[in-house]
């Protein structure tokens, strides 16, 4: 775990490799392609490049004109824009009608940092989730972002995929196989599972090793797709582990906690507990004290691990 | 198509819309039958398409973006031949049926489901940009409610087309001066409506929207106009054709009984055998 790259870098450069392969795919942006790393397929591809403005909701609602006229469509913005002021263009334009467009959203989470509340959004996998149809997906690194974006690229149908501001640690391998819809078994443990998404899988895996210290034996599981959910893996660690714990930089309302409960609940209860954000919005600072803040760290998930066994 | 034609026809699609919403039993009428010349003249003469081949490499689009008027939309569709009149007329928004209440994607010949107003606009701005990119021929025609110019998406999606230049886009405004609670100018005044779209760099052109020979000009003229969207502001009557129900709110989005579609019908056919 040496090197740390942002998952929005590791969206852009994987843009362009895609631009390469597929002459049909388009991007859009609202006035923040330097910071969704938009700017970089913009680069290389102007004429598939369209700056849309500050007008989200223009942008996802063109972006289905687009689709429906045979383009692949990478829309970004912030999370909170695309997924909260667009989410209604985005349910009726792209859900609704399936287009092919995917709502590419960067700066999710409380390390957008500095920016402070208005900008951290904690709700856009919660809103995303209800779209009938809505693929959701949250990378953990810059390895598994660019293999899945290329997997949500050369799928057919609507899509939300969910990078970062800040950098965080690259875990996986090249080599490493990261398929759609199906959870990554990072380290296999006996006593407990913790099942994380996006940036939080590594703050997992750390966790996982402070508790092995202590005797605790945890499986970490990476579940990067978190619609539709791999049913399989959170089964079995509920059968298995019977106790889960799940980490995500989102609402403990409506995110991978709630997926989760909701596979647990219907096959195979077990003790639960959900590291994320509680119900309260953020604030201004640096991501790494805002994580320690509101309990996002891996220390909080050993915590919180400890207490569910 | 000759203008007597075209007026036949669109008495055909007043007919249609009639007896759909009075099956339905709910439905938009005053808005539907104020659209139905403009729609009439898209399906009939304007637009570059085939309803036995709807998805025509280089046809020609229309979005309804007021897509409550959607049945107005569907009744040309059936009689252009994409579908039978009778299982739009006896099915709309019925269970089962792909005649939803507002237009949808099961529908063939349906270029994106609307309702949900200003969304369709940005879609078909979509659209034009796409046709831009691949050198497709197809204008794209939207057809936008008054009432629904209130949204803010339409001037997000009137800023953006100008911006791109798209000149295979036209929009209609059909400016019948009535939404759900009133007149325009008491609920959120829209007027002048062709000043703000040439505001935003259109080009503007204002017709009576019930002349079919003013409305096939517009779209002559709008084909000529290079390096800008066209937007023509027709001017309408909520309700047109069937008296008791011309430029009423009231009748916005509401169906007519028994009687009162016994009537209508019988307005509808004394006009279309008068032409």
């Amino acid at each position: 775990m040496a090197d740390k790259i942002a998952t929005r870098q590791a969206y852009g450069e994987a843009l362009v490799e895609l631009g390469k392969e597929h002459d049909n795919l388009v991007v859009m942006d609202a006035d923040l392609s330097g910071s969704t790393k938009t700017a970089m397929f913009a680069k290389e591809f102007p004429e598939r490049f369209f700056n849309m403005g500050i007008a989200e909701q223009n942008m996802y609602g063109a972006a289905a004109g687009l689709a429906l006229s045979g383009k692949i469509v990478c829309a970004s913005t912030f999370a909170m824009f695309a997924t909260g002021r667009a989410f209604e263009v985005i349910r009726n334009s792209i859900g609704y009608t399936g287009a092919n467009v995917k709502v590419c959203a960067s700066h999710a989470g409380i390390t957008v940092g500095e920016d402070g509340a208005s900008h951290q959004t904690f709700e856009d996998i919660a809103l995303m989730r209800t779209i009938p149809g809505m693929t959701v997906v949250n990378p953990s690194d810059a390895v598994a972002t660019k293999k899945l974006l290329r997997q949500i690229v050369e799928m057919d149908g609507p899509c939300y995929f969910r990078v970062g501001r800040a950098a965080v640690p690259v875990f996986y391998g090249e080599d490493d196989e990261i398929t759609l819809g199906k959870g990554n078994l990072i380290r296999d443990g006996k006593d407990v599972t913790i099942i994380a998404t996006g940036i939080m899988v590594s703050a997992a895996y750390d966790a996982a090793v402070m508790l092995a210290e202590e005797g605790i034996d945890a499986r970490v599981i990476d579940i990067h797709t978190i619609k539709p959910i791999d049913e399989e893996i959170i089964i079995k660690a509920a059968e298995e582990t019977g106790a889960i714990v799940t980490a995500e930089e989102h609402g403990v309302i409506g995110g991978l906690g709630d997926a989760v409960a909701q596979v647990v609940v219907k096959e195979h209860p077990c003790r639960m507990a959900m590291v994320g954000q509680q119900d309260t919005f953020g604030e201004s600072g640096k991501p790494d004290q805002l994580l320690a803040k509101y309990n996002m760290t891996a220390d909080d998930i050993a915590e919180v691990a400890r207490k569910v066994l | 198509m000759d203008t007597r034609e075209l007026k036949k026809a669109a008495a055909d699609v007043r007919i249609g819309v009639i007896k759909a919403l009075h099956n339905a039993g709910s439905g938009h009428p005053g808005g539907s039958l104020s659209a139905t010349d403009i729609v009439t003249a898209l399906y009939f003469d304007e637009m570059n398409i085939d309803p036995k081949d709807p998805g025509l490499k280089g046809r020609d689009k229309c979005v309804f973006s007021k897509g409550h008027a959607g049945p107005a939309q569907l009744s040309a569709m059936a009689l252009k031949g994409y579908f039978s009149m009778d299982e739009f007329t006896e099915t709309l928004r019925k269970i089962g049926s792909k005649f939803q209440g507002h237009p949808n994607m099961k529908i063939p010949g349906i270029e994106m489901a609307t309702g949900s107003l200003g969304q369709g606009f940005s879609a078909a701005a979509g659209m034009a940009m796409a046709n831009k990119l691949d050198n497709d021929p197809g204008r794209i025609y939207a057809v936008l409610g008054d009432g629904e110019l209130q949204e803010g998406l339409i001037w997000e999606a009137a800023m953006s087309s100008a911006h791109y230049g798209l000149d295979n886009l036209v929009a209609i405004v059909d400016h019948n001066g009535l939404q759900i609670d009133g007149r325009n100018d008491d609920v959120m005044k829209v007027s002048p409506v062709g000043a703000k779209f040439a505001g935003f760099g259109w080009n503007v052109i204002e017709i009576d929207g019930h002349d079919m020979d003013q409305i096939k000009d517009a779209f002559a003229k709008a084909r000529q106009c290079k390096g800008k969207p066209t937007v023509i502001v027709a001017e309408t009557v909520k309700g047109k054709g069937v008296s008791f129900m011309e430029d009423q709110a009231g009748w916005h989005g509401k169906a007519p009984n028994d009687e009162q579609t016994q009537q209508a019908l019988e307005e509808l056919e004394a006009a279309k055998a008068a032409l």
